[in-house]
C-alpha cells in the first residue's frame, strides 16, 4: 500500500500525481466523490494524466485526447489502443491508499 | 458505394479507411500509398526517433486486422479520372472505385538548387529521418534553415544529440506569423537557453561545397560553416496527381466544412485538403496531426451520405528543448496576446489571444493542466463570420 494524501487535500474533480512509484500513478478524485488509480502515463505517448481533463469518471490524455474509462483502463476512441493499468483505492481514516504492485489489476 | 480507394497511407488515409468500417461500410476498402512502409506517425521523427529513444512508430494496430484493408504499398497514385473514378497506378494497375478519399498529405519544400546536395536534408518521411539520424554526431556542425515547429524541433534534438546548432531565421523572431511577436519572442530564447544560435532576418543565398555541404551563404554575404544543413522552410501539398480531375486545386485540394470536394464521391482529408474551416470562416490548409486524425471521422460520413461540418478548433504540440507547447485556435494579425498565468521567463505559462474581446486562441508552454481547460472554452467556433 502506498500512502497518497489526506482527503482534504484531494478536492472532488482534482487529480494528484504519484512519481514515488515507478512508473508514476495518478489517482482521481470524480465529482461524485469515487476515488480512482491508474497508471499516470498515457499508454499512446508520453503525457500525464493527472493533467487531463476529468469527467465523470473519465480522464482525456492532455496531450491527444484519447479518453479513458478509470473504472476500467480502456481507452474509448484512438489514437491510444491499450488500456491503462488500475489499482484499487482505499481510503481509511482520511487517508488515500493505493494498492500498488507490479501485478495489477 | 461497394469500393472505397483511399489514396495515402499515413495518419489521415488510415483514420479515414477505420472510420469508414466503424460507420459502417463493409464494401471493398483499397489503400494505395507510395512509401514502401506501413503507415507510421511523423511527430517522432523530429523528437523521439531522430533522438533514438524510440522507434516504436508504426500507426496499425492488431485491430487493424479485422477491417479487411485491400493495401497497396509501393504504389503511386498518377490520375483520378472524373468520370468514371478510376485511378491509374504506378504499378501498372488501375483501381475502379465508387468513392475516393484523397490524403496524400504534403511534403516538405527544398531550397531551390540544394536537392541532392550530400549533407543538406529535410525531414518529412521515415527514410529522411534515418538518413538524417545517421549524420547527427556529437560535434557536428549543424545548420537549420528556418525556425518553424521542424526546424526548431530539430535544433533541439540535434542539440540533444551533442550537436553545433545554428538556426537561420528569414523573419524577425520564429513563429512570427503563427503566435505573433510577444511569444515568437520566447520561442526564440529556448533557443538561447540551450546554447543554440539563432539568426533571424536573414535570407539564405545558397550552399557552397563541391561534394558536400561546406557552409551556407546568406544574401548578406556571411558564410555559416555547416557540415549538415536541414530545410525546414515548410511543406507543400501532394496534389499534382490530380492534375486533369477536374477538383479545385488551391494550396491543396478544395472542400467545404465536411470534406466533400467538387466531385460526388470523392473527399479530401489531413495535410493536403484546404477545407473551409468554421472557426477561421475561411479555407484553411492545416498541416497538424490532430486535424489528419479527426476530420477522418467527418470526411467518411459524408462519403457515407451525411455530411455535417468538421467543428473541432485547431490544435497542435511541439516539443523542444524539453519544453511542451500546446496552442490551439487561430492568430490573426492585430490580436492581442496576454499571459494569465506562470511566467515566459521560466518557460511555463497560458497565455490566452483575442480579437476586441474575444478569445481567439490558448497557447501553453509546460501548462497541459491549464492548457486542458482552456482548450474546453475553444471547442467550438467562437465568432460570427
Ligand atoms: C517531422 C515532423 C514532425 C511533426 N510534428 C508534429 C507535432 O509535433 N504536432 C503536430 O500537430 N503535427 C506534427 N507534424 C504534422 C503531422 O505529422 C501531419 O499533420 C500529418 O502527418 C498529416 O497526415 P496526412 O496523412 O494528412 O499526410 P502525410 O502524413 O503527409 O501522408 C501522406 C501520405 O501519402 C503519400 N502519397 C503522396 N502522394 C501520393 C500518391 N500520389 N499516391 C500514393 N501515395 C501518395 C505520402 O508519401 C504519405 O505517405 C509533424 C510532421 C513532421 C514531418
Ligand atoms: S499521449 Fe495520450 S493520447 Fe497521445
Amino acid at each position: 500500500m502506498i500512502e497518497v494524501c489526506r482527503v482534504g487535500d484531494l478536492p472532488p474533480g482534482e487529480a494528484v500525481r504519484v512519481d514515488t512509484v515507478d512508473p508514476p500513478i495518478a489517482v482521481f478524485r470524480t465529482e461524485d466523490g469515487d476515488f480512482y488509480a491508474v497508471d499516470d502515463t498515457c499508454t499512446h505517448q508520453d503525457a500525464s494524466l493527472a493533467d487531463g481533463w476529468l469527467e465523470g469518471c473519465t480522464v482525456e490524455c492532455p496531450l491527444h485526447a484519447s479518453c479513458f474509462d478509470l473504472r476500467t483502463g480502456q481507452p474509448s476512441g484512438p489514437p491510444a489502443t491499450k488500456p491503462i493499468r488500475t489499482y484499487p483505492v482505499v481510503v481509511e481514516d482520511g487517508v488515500i491508499r493505493v494498492a500498488y504492485s507490479e501485478v495489477a489489476c | 458505394m461497394r469500393t472505397a480507394a483511399v489514396i495515402g497511407a499515413s495518419l489521415a488515409g488510415l483514420s479515414t479507411a477505420r472510420a469508414l468500417r466503424q460507420q459502417g461500410f463493409d464494401g471493398r476498402l483499397v489503400i494505395v500509398g507510395d512509401e514502401p512502409h506501413r503507415p507510421y506517425d511523423r511527430p517522432p521523427l523530429s523528437k523521439e526517433f531522430l533522438a533514438g529513444k524510440s522507434s516504436d512508430i508504426g500507426l496499425r494496430t492488431p485491430d487493424d486486422e479485422a477491417l479487411d484493408f485491400d493495401w497497396r504499398l509501393g504504389a503511386r497514385a498518377l490520375s483520378l479520372n472524373p468520370h468514371d473514378r478510376s485511378i491509374e497506378l504506378s504499378n501498372g494497375q488501375t483501381l475502379r472505385c465508387d468513392g475516393v478519399v484523397i490524403a496524400t498529405g504534403a511534403r516538405a519544400r527544398w531550397l531551390p538548387g540544394t536537392e541532392g546536395v550530400n549533407g543538406v536534408h529535410v525531414l518529412r518521411t521515415l527514410d529522411d529521418a534515418i538518413r538524417l539520424r545517421a549524420e547527427l554526431v556529437p560535434g557536428v556542425k549543424l545548420v537549420v534553415v528556418g525556425a518553424g515547429f521542424i526546424g526548431a524541433e530539430v535544433a533541439s534534438t540535434a542539440r540533444y544529440l551533442g550537436a553545433d546548432v545554428t538556426v537561420i531565421e528569414a523573419e524577425p523572431l520564429p513563429l512570427l506569423r503563427q503566435l505573433g511577436p510577444e511569444l515568437g519572442a520566447v520561442c526564440a530564447g529556448l533557443h538561447g537557453d540551450h546554447g543554440v544560435r539563432l539568426i533571424t532576418n536573414a535570407q539564405v543565398k545558397r550552399i557552397l561545397g563541391a561534394n558536400r555541404v561546406r557552409s551556407v551563404e546568406l544574401a548578406d554575404g556571411r558564410q555559416i560553416p555547416a557540415e549538415v544543413v536541414v530545410v525546414g522552410i515548410g511543406a507543400a501539398p501532394n496534389f499534382e496527381w490530380l492534375a486533369g480531375s477536374g477538383l479545385q486545386l488551391d494550396n491543396g485540394v478544395v472542400t467545404d466544412a465536411a470534406c466533400a470536394t467538387g466531385l460526388p464521391e470523392v473527399v479530401a482529408v489531413g495535410d493536403v485538403a484546404a477545407s473551409y474551416s468554421v472557426h477561421l470562416h475561411d479555407r484553411h490548409r492545416a498541416e497538424h496531426w490532430t486535424n489528419a486524425l479527426e476530420q477522418p471521422v467527418t470526411a467518411a460520413a459524408t462519403l457515407l451520405g451525411d455530411p455535417r461540418p468538421h467543428l473541432s478548433a485547431p490544435y497542435f504540440w511541439s516539443d523542444q528543448y524539453g519544453v511542451r507547447i500546446q496552442f490551439t485556435g487561430h492568430r490573426r494579425e492585430g490580436d492581442t496576446v496576454r499571459v494569465i498565468e506562470g511566467d515566459t521567463d521560466r518557460r511555463s505559462f497560458l497565455a490566452v489571444y483575442e480579437r476586441g474581446d474575444v478569445l481567439v486562441g490558448v497557447l501553453g508552454m509546460n501548462q497541459p493542466k491549464l492548457f486542458s481547460r482552456w482548450r474546453r472554452q475553444l471547442a467550438r467556433p467562437v465568432l460570427a463570420p
